[in-house]
């Protein structure tokens, strides 16, 4: 193996910027990272065997598993990366509808809850007539 | 062993034949080849392992995807730090070095653009993570009288769930600032997806998964622009990784 003289530690060893702690570790790089960049990146020359790597059927499942879970992504709501306003036009509209979304979405559940919450405080109050009438009896 | 298949690793316009790079693929022997006035880093490989119907199945398995996705990146890796590259796409192969040759000497123009275009800049990883609050003491006044008890918790919960998206809303907005302003000191900057927690190794959800293409000698001033953007974004948590070669930039138009 060569070693460079770069004063930087090789491709894939981490360095941790933040709060938590500042770590900064040595090792082989995150077979993730390695493969995110060489599978579907890289120079595009036709070769005389043509794979194209986004059709085996069982690498794309494994992949998604280990590489992104974009359900869960979108689930807590940080697929902001898909409609980018740098990386296509049109996606700062679908950005705004999706805020737009968003925020009914909340207002839904805040009316949810409030229904909730008065039903509740209802059910409450009835219950302890409730209480009462049966120990007067 | 018959060695009919070629493997691209990169192409470089570096002529000298004396490159010293790890094995590569299989442990085979990389060789520097002259093709279009370009030199191509390959090495042969068999085509029982390495041929269409062959690789088919084997990228499907996923221990020797990972040994040979290794292997192709420590050549690329190793290559990149000698000499400008431009990193070819994994699985590039061809059936014997004539074919390969006549495939890389068609596109030489095109290639060297590309190569001037990006070979000599690494790129750098950063990948930023939501750093959950430490839970505040929670009021103890707030606590409810027995009668009001659920009435109090759903409302709790209601301020819990205001609270957590209000925080994660912030949160992305701080990663996309971070992103904002890491690109102003890159050539050129791509957005991953996010990996799955099993993944990256921590439970805290990730942001941010990009790559900037930085100039030569421009790692030093990178690092501190990250740590100055963690330092200012308590919320996150920055990880740099590289230099890595310019993978994720050698397929791009200018």
């Amino acid at each position: 193996m060569i070693e460079g003289n770069i004063a930087a530690a090789g491709a894939g060893a981490a360095q941790s910027y933040g709060t938590a702690s500042v770590a900064s570790g040595r090792g082989s790089a995150n077979l993730g990272d390695i493969l995110e960049r060489i599978l579907d990146k890289g120079l595009v020359i036709a070769g005389d065997i043509q794979v194209n790597l986004l059709d085996i059927e069982l690498l794309t499942i494994k992949l998604r598993l280990v590489i992104a879970s974009l359900d869960t992504a979108r689930e807590v709501g940080i697929n902001w990366w898909e409609n980018d306003p740098w990386l296509s036009a049109d996606a700062s509209r679908r950005a705004e509808e999706r805020e737009l979304a968003a925020e009914s979405d909340l207002r839904a559940e805040n009316r949810r809850l409030r229904g909730l919450v008065s039903e509740l405080e209802a059910g409450e109050n009835g219950g302890n007539r409730a209480t009462r009438e049966r120990r007067e009896r | 062993m018959t060695y009919e298949g070629v493997w691209v690793y990169a192409i470089a316009d570096h002529a000298d034949g004396d490159v010293f790079l790890p094995a590569g693929v299989a442990g085979t022997l990389v060789r520097a080849m002259t093709a279009g006035g370009l030199t191509v880093l390959a090495s042969n490989v068999d085509l029982a392992e390495f041929g269409e119907a062959a690789l088919r199945r084997n990228l499907a398995n996923l221990a020797w995807l990972e040994e040979v996705a290794r292997a192709h990146h420590d050549v690329v890796h190793a290559a990149a730090r000698l000499f400008p590259v431009l990193p070819a796409r994994f699985a590039t192969v061809y059936h014997g070095d004539a074919s390969m040759v006549a495939a890389f000497a068609e596109r030489g123009d095109q290639l060297r653009a590309a190569l001037a275009r990006v070979g000599g800049r690494m790129e750098w990883g950063v990948k930023v993570y939501a750093v959950p609050k430490q839970r505040g003491a929670e009021p103890v006044a707030a606590r409810p009288a027995a009668p009001g008890a659920g009435m109090a918790y759903l409302k709790r919960r209601q301020s819990e769930i205001s609270a957590k998206r209000e925080s994660s809303r912030t949160a992305v907005a701080s990663a996309r600032e971070v992103h904002v302003g890491l690109s102003g000191h890159a050539a050129r900057t791509r957005l991953y997806p996010p990996q799955a927690p099993a993944l990256s190794g921590t439970k805290e959800p990730m942001l941010l998964n990009a790559a900037y293409l930085l100039d030569a000698g421009g790692a030093a001033r990178f690092a501190s622009v990250v740590a100055d953007a963690a330092a200012a974004h308590p919320d996150l948590r920055l990880d740099l990784t590289g230099p890595w070669p310019p993978y994720s930039f050698a397929g791009q138009e200018a």
